[in-house]
């Protein structure tokens, strides 16, 4: 009979303590055990980019992360990047702008996104795909993606001049 | 209809884009319910063989383990079109390709599922598996499918539409060619799910990632023997179509079973690989082409043979094999036309629908010969093939109507954007340029099934709050479906699209819509919706003006109000005018629905190519080839595309970029391989698809001239845009290097391989040498319209019999 373990993690500035399955990972224990379906999974092997979420600001695949390696780092996931009602400025882009389509993918390349955007700024499109490069959306063809994202760059870098100034 | 639109033509959000960038947006393995078992698939490790004994023993007694199914509990077969109802939920004696399902578990947990699903043997007896064209049309008397035409040939299909043969002997120029265009998938992001739950009353709730719930629908009451009264299905929003869920599929109907059996619901989550081996994808097909033209440049007659690898089962295959000859005759004038298909059985995991259903691999072969055929004459590719341009409002030689066609102004676009004239055949070596036109349905004409009921049906309700609900049987796939229903019903009533609730896909709640497939959703719903929204506005516009006491003619519905055109200040808000019309002639809820109109072809087959109208594309790649490695980079392309017109501009334009990529994927690596029985690679990994280090400058150009069948003039797009993209890439590789690809996917191997030969003196080409001897029946002949022909098959000239 297998057993479970209890984890403690901080999930969207959260605590949380969830009893899993030891063989659980991540992304698992975030969509099944903690009621956060917004991270999604396109092949559970770590391949396509799908289930990305943050661990302490970095890209990290969930599917291939055990919860039992992962006390004591800051998660983040889709849910957790708005801000109460108001959409991320990457979110407001890419709805403005049709780059979620069927919108499968889009969690996983907003947090991507959101990395990209706190470590460099002002990134060129090249850097973007590069970013984007473990990730695959099979309905946009990435282009309004890459737009998105260099929307929501400008909104973030004017927001940060209002505040500024 | 209003003559300012203030909804239509906008660059507006998608009414579920928020819920889709906050990830809140419940798709089929979001779906949790209370008690909830978990259920696995046991499936064949064995590409074709007999089932000798399965043993569950040891599964059944396991801790957790609530269920076990096998298929002579479901004896029913079913299957997508009702010539082919073939499938069988669970294998019962036989397996046709690896991966096919065999048991089903429901579980506590899916841990438990996987666990006993291990523990689960089952004794074969192999057959030799049937694995390429070559084998599949050697005679056979043990064959895959016992109902098949002949051997493994499941179906063969000729026609011919004027005297082909006779034609042909009058062109100067006759060319012949073969083309393969690999077998490829959809690889949609989100893996299929589904949960199912039997409800204390007696009823049955399925929750699905399909593009089809009328269809899965369907064979849910089929195969289990219920009314299909009792039976709900749900259509949650889908991670990525592409076609890949347009069939019933055994896990939807196991995972139904078990709900009934276990009095629990069950949620079944496939794993890439299994999404793999459900297919239903992009068909192989060989081709031969003969096409003849005169000096002239005009085209005299064509005659097309393919041959389609089918995978198992028969899916939507015998509609993807007309598909393979049924739309040569939309783009160019094709005096007289001869059409030979036939499918195979093959023991791998069945073909259907991608993106384009059948028509890019004809496309990718025909739009190659004419661009051999405008060098071998010495013409401009563009110009030949403007030269043979079909007119507007007129039959082909297979009878389907075209209406509106924007085909010489899409030509015409990417020739000018891409500076095409100043390029072609005047790069430097290692530089090239090439043109592919493409044509699609708006939506099939006819039904999957026979009926003549409405294929598309919108129920509005209108609550005195001034809310408006739509419903609507359609599935949103991501190509916004949900949001055409409130552009469209925004735009009648003069309210905010944003503010209308949209209910779609539940077979409960709202009135059919065949399903997305066909690129038949905008052009129909947007017709019903249309309907029903201008009888809503007729009760409004009642009640209104006998308020306002202004002439109904006079009222306009914008901006949330009702007011006199000629008095803006007479006005009523829209709630207001809802509560006017509500008292006035009671509760407020209107109906529209929309069937395509007759289709000239009257002969049988016909129904295989009709749509209310045709979009078309055009395109320009420029790239270049590494002549020392056959590397291709993708320099940029432009595309333009007959929409008709624009409902929402972004989003077509984010489907003909997305069938860009898509297209390209298959032009360059996606395929879809076996080794012994065995698919070659079935993960996200293996099975190459572009990322975004491969994608490229796209230009998108937007031709409208509206439809009038359209809804507000639009056509399709979802599809078509992919068409013109294997040969356009095809025909630039030539112009680059001078050695022809005749297949897909154009890897560096097969460009190395035809430099090698032509470096030695023989032909530079790669493609296949040969086509094999197949036994089509007789053809069916056809006078064309020009020909005194009446849309009927007429009597048989006697060459016809003796073949060409």
């Amino acid at each position: 009979m297998r057993s479970k373990e209890l984890h403690r993690l901080m999930v969207n500035r959260e605590l949380r303590e969830v009893a899993a399955y030891s063989s659980r990972t991540l992304l698992e224990v975030l969509r099944e055990d903690l009621g956060l379906p917004g991270t999604k999974h396109g092949c559970e092997v770590g391949e396509c980019g799908t289930c990305t979420v943050l661990l302490d600001g970095q890209p990290a695949l969930s599917c291939l992360l055990l919860p039992a390696d992962l006390e004591g780092q800051h998660i983040t996931t889709v849910e957790g990047m708005a801000n109460g009602a108001e959409l991320h400025p990457l979110q407001s882009a890419f709805a403005d702008l049709g780059a979620a389509q069927c919108g499968y993918c889009t969690p996983g390349i907003l947090m991507v996104a959101k990395a990209l955007l706190e470590e460099n700024p002002e990134p060129t499109r090249a850097q973007i795909e590069e970013a984007l490069g473990g990730n695959l959306c099979r309905c946009t063809g990435y282009l309004k993606i890459f737009e998105a994202i260099e929307l929501a760059a400008k909104t973030l870098h004017q927001e940060e001049h209002a505040h500024a100034g | 209809m209003p003559d300012k639109l203030n909804v239509v033509g906008q660059p507006l959000r998608k009414v579920d884009a928020a819920a889709k960038v906050a990830g809140r947006t419940i798709f089929a393995d979001d779906v949790v319910l209370p008690n909830m078992l978990y259920a696995k698939l046991l499936r064949s490790t064995r590409p074709h063989a007999r089932i000798i004994n399965i043993e569950a023993s040891a599964a059944e007694t396991m801790e957790g383990v609530k269920s076990i199914l096998l298929g002579s509990e479901l004896p029913i077969t079913f299957g997508i079109l009702p010539v082919s109802q073939d499938e069988h939920t669970l294998a019962i004696d036989r397996v046709r390709y690896v991966g096919e399902p065999i048991v089903a578990v429901a579980a506590v947990d899916e841990e438990t599922a996987e666990d006993a699903i291990r523990r689960i043997t089952v004794e074969y007896e192999d057959l030799p598996p049937i694995m390429s064209i070559p084998d599949g049309v050697r005679a056979t008397d043990d064959p895959i499918q016992a109902y098949a035409e002949q051997g493994n040939i499941h179906k063969t299909i000729s026609f011919e539409f004027g005297e082909t043969k006779s034609a042909l002997e009058q062109s100067d120029l006759i060319l012949d060619d073969t083309f393969f265009y690999q077998g490829n998938t959809h690889l949609p992001l989100e893996q299929h799910a589904a949960v199912a739950v039997y409800q204390p009353d007696g009823k049955l709730v399925l929750w699905s990632a399909t593009q089809t719930p009328h269809y899965v629908h369907r064979a849910l009451a089929r195969v289990l023997e219920m009314p299909a009264s009792r039976i709900q299905v749900i259509a949650c929003p889908n991670g990525g179509g592409f076609g890949g869920k347009s069939d019933p599929f055994s896990h939807e109907i196991a995972v139904a079973k078990l709900a009934m059996k276990t009095g629990r619901p069950v949620k079944i989550a496939l794993t890439r690989e299994e999404v793999f081996y459900c297919h239903r994808g992009r068909h192989p097909v060989l081709m031969h082409s003969r096409l003849g033209l005169k000096k002239d440049g005009s085209i005299t007659g064509m005659h097309f043979k393919t041959i389609l690898d089918g995978g198992a089962y028969g899916s939507y295959g015998v509609a993807s094999t007309y598909y393979t000859g049924a739309l040569q005759t939309t783009t160019y004038h094709i005096p007289a036309y001869k059409f030979e298909g036939a499918r195979l059985f093959t023991n791998k995991p069945p073909c259907g629908p991608k993106r384009g259903h059948g028509t890019p691999q004809p496309r990718f072969g025909m739009e190659i010969q004419l661009d051999k055929a405008a060098e071998l004459l010495g013409v401009d590719p563009a110009e030949l093939r403007l030269q043979n341009l079909v007119q507007p409002n007129s039959l082909t030689a297979n009878w389907l109507t075209i209406r509106t066609i924007g085909l010489r102004r899409c030509i015409e676009k990417v020739i000018e954007a891409s500076g095409w004239k100043s390029k072609f055949r005047k790069l430097p070596f290692g530089r090239g340029v090439g043109l592919a036109c493409g044509c699609y349905l708006t939506g099939a004409g006819l039904p999957i099934y026979w009926n003549n009921m409405p294929q598309s049906g919108v129920q509005l309700k209108l609550d005195r709050s001034g809310l408006v609900t739509v419903f609507c049987g359609s599935t949103d796939i991501g190509q916004g479906s949900d949001s055409i229903l409130a552009y469209i019903v925004g735009e009648i009533l003069g309210i905010d699209p944003l503010h209308i609730r949209v209910v779609t896909g539940d077979t409960d709640l709202t009135p059919v819509d065949l399903g997305s497939y066909s690129s038949r959703v905008t052009l129909m719903t947007g017709n019903a919706a249309i309907q029903a929204a201008e009888r809503a506005r007729e009760l409004l516009n009642d009640a209104v003006a006998a308020e306002l006491k202004v002439p109904k003619d006079r009222l306009v519905a914008a901006d949330n109000r009702i007011f006199d055109s000629e008095d803006s200040a007479k006005c009523v808000d829209f709630a207001k005018a809802v509560q006017l019309a509500e008292a006035k002639f009671g509760t407020i809820g209107t109906v529209g629905s929309y069937k395509p109109p007759a289709s000239a072809a009257k002969y049988k087959g016909g129904g295989v190519g009709p749509s209310p109208t045709y979009s078309f594309s055009a395109s320009v790649i420029e790239l270049e080839v590494d002549p020392q490695t056959g590397i291709i980079r993708i320099e940029k392309v432009w595309i333009a595309h007959d929409i008709g017109r624009s409902i929402n501009p972004m989003l077509v334009i984010g489907q003909v970029e997305g069938s860009v990529y898509m297209g390209l994927g298959e032009a360059l690596m996606e395929e879809q391989e076996f080794r012994l029985g065995v698919h070659k690679t079935p993960s996200m990994l293996d099975y190459k698809s572009p990322t975004s280090m491969d994608m490229y400058s796209i230009e998108t150009i937007l031709i409208e001239e509206p439809d009038p069948v359209g809804p507000f003039g639009a056509k399709e797009v979802g599809q078509g845009p992919l068409l013109p993209m294997p040969p356009a890439l095809c025909n630039a590789v030539y112009d680059a290097v001078r050695v022809r690809i005749d297949e897909i996917p154009v890897t560096p191997e097969k460009i190395l391989r035809a430099l090698k030969a032509k470096s030695q003196g023989k032909e530079g080409r790669f493609g296949p040498q040969s086509f094999p001897t197949i036994e089509y029946r007789d053809p069916m002949f056809i006078l064309p319209p020009w020909s005194g022909g009446d849309g009927r098959s007429s009597a048989q000239p006697e060459y016809t019999r003796k073949g060409l």
